[in-house]
């Protein structure tokens, strides 16, 4: 029989963060710190607005860029929060979560041989993605002295002839970076100075702990005609399983992911976006309590780390934190294995999200104050046996 | 800072004062100063315990008696709250508005125990003109607590 695989895709490994989590599902009294979801319900104003949609009979497919109402919200919704406005008949789209947004710009974005440049540690799916779309991807590694913030000088020393599009991932998952106003306008000029398109993943944009709004480069002055604007109904109102995103651009671009968009998928899940429009009509308080919430456990746990003498750098968005376990003199995936095994703590290694993520782990709090707790209390444990035996 | 305490510890008045401290970024000194001032200034009225009867195994009934009265002169309301809040079977007393004047909520052993308070107690007052009982059959939530089993947390690493 002949191969019946594409050489493409034989070349992609599989996500690095599941395979270690199913051996923690079979353990008994394991806590994980590994997820990457709110542990917040759906507010309930928001699931019964789907529930009603379902009782009308709304069951068919809304157009394929998505339903009038919800993209008129989205616009109103983003001039209200970051101050960019998008025309909806032609400059939004609603997809299938982020992650179908992020491929289908890529795929209408590039032809073989294009660079893309990917900051790393960042998600796992804009290097496959790439890939995928034909591009060849150039990552850029983010360090910890920058607080894994994009520095224009690093941008600069990775760009080519070839490169042309910018994937700016912040606030970061997995580290918890953010970039503010004066960060981006470095990047900004950078990225007009050599033409280049810029793919603005912004899912955790209601997720910043500054007291500041999260800042999109694509209010930024000549940006809104180079950027691609991802972002969704996940984090921000807790709505993962929805499959709900959005990408907002200009209109050349948005028109082309709108055939890949139709071809391939047709339309967002119709019950979603009721639900969606709820969200962003009458969500912003829900929105604020949860982001209240986080920063609490987030101050938890940074403090918590002080306590231990582990190096962590503070991180200002998302709900992760990505500490240092340099001092160890072990892998990232070492250290996560026999946390595990002794503690039955688990936590994602930073080599999951590119190699430079070694030496750091990510460690989600997603998880309600006691369980946070009781997994750092076992850290700490485990981090004293492991100095105790060093010395 | 006041709401942020206020608002963490009517769900958990148990919470490790150092642990609000910094979970709120702010030292402890002050949110023990915070406290102590609120208790004393009464905005802080007590630490009470949201417990399943049910569960314990322990009989208990809980009747709502909604009850309609007639103002006293120069005193309003008020008197006639008193003279049913004073009995120690009365667990809340809230002046509301509506077709009556006042819900009363009452806990006792039994039916019989409360609806003998019912008609030996309250219904005799001079003020009270009628009332009617309402047993509680189940409580679903309380004190914005779901009573029943939480859900496993089902959510994925990916």
């Amino acid at each position: 029989m002949r191969n019946p695989l594409s050489k493409t895709i034989t070349t992609i490994q599989p996500s690095g963060i599941r395979k270690f989590f199913d051996i923690v599902h079979e353990m008994k009294d394991a806590i994980s710190l590994g997820v990457g979801e709110p542990d917040f319900d759906t507010p309930w104003h928001i699931r019964d607005e789907g529930i009603y949609s379902l009782e009308k009979g709304r069951t068919f497919y809304t157009s394929n860029a998505g339903l009038k109402e919800l993209k008129i919200e989205i616009d109103k919704y983003l001039k209200r929060r970051f101050g960019v406005s998008y025309d909806y008949n032609n400059e939004i789209m609603v997809t299938v979560g982020g992650s179908e947004a992020i491929d289908i710009a890529m795929r209408a974005m590039l032809d073989p041989g294009d660079e893309v440049l990917i900051p790393q540690p960042s998600y796992v799916s804009y290097l496959p993605c790439c890939v995928l779309a034909n591009g060849t991807p150039v990552i850029i590694e983010l360090k910890a002295e920058n607080q894994f913030r994009l520095t224009p000088e690093e941008l600069e020393a990775a760009i080519t002839p070839k490169t042309k599009l910018l994937v700016l991932p912040f606030p970061n998952n997995p580290t918890g970076a953010i970039m503010e106003k004066e960060d981006l306008e470095k990047i900004a000029e950078v990225v007009k100075k050599y033409d280049l398109f810029v793919l603005s993943d912004e899912i955790y944009s209601e997720l910043t702990y500054t007291g500041d709004n999260h800042v999109t480069i694509a209010s930024l002055p000549g940006m809104k005609e180079r950027t691609i604007l991802i972002n969704g109904f996940s984090k921000s109102y807790a709505m993962t399983g929805w499959r709900l995103g959005y990408a907002c651009g200009p209109e050349v671009i948005i028109k082309q992911m709108l055939k890949i968009h139709q071809f391939a998928i047709m339309c967002a899940p119709t019950t979603s976006q009721y639900a969606a429009v709820e969200a962003l009509r009458n969500g912003d308080e829900d929105v604020a309590k949860m982001r209240e919430e986080y920063n609490g456990r987030r101050r938890y746990l940074m403090h918590r780390f002080q306590e231990m003498g582990l190096s962590c750098f503070e991180p200002f968005g998302a709900f992760y934190v990505f500490p240092c376990i340099k001092e160890f003199g072990m892998t990232s995936e070492e250290f996560a294995t026999k946390l595990l095994n002794s503690q039955k703590v688990a936590v994602v290694p930073g080599t999951a999200f590119g190699d430079c993520g070694e030496g750091y782990l990510r460690i989600s709090y997603a998880y309600s104050l006691e369980d946070l707790k009781k997994a750092l209390d076992r850290m700490e444990i485990f981090i004293q046996e492991l100095r105790e035996e060093k010395n | 800072m006041r709401e942020k305490i206020l608002t963490f510890i009517e769900k958990n008045s148990r919470i490790d004062l150092k642990e609000l401290a910094i979970v709120l970024g702010v030292d402890e000194a002050s949110v023990v100063n915070e406290l102590q001032k609120m208790e004393e200034e009464h905005i802080i009225c007590g630490y009470h315990t949201l417990i399943d009867w049910d569960k314990a195994g322990i009989e208990k009934v809980t009747a709502l008696i909604e009850v309609r009265v007639t103002p006293q002169r120069g005193m309003g309301f008020d008197k006639v709250a008193e003279r049913i809040y004073n009995y120690p079977e009365v667990n809340s007393v809230y002046l509301i508005s509506g077709g009556f004047d006042f819900m009363v909520t009452i806990e006792g052993k039994t039916l019989r125990e409360v609806s003998q308070f019912v008609s030996d107690k309250l219904s005799p007052l001079d003020s009270v003109l009628s009332t009617k009982t309402n047993f509680i059959l189940k409580k679903y939530k309380d004190h914005g607590t779901v009573m029943a089993e939480q859900a496993k947390d089902e959510r994925i690493e990916m």
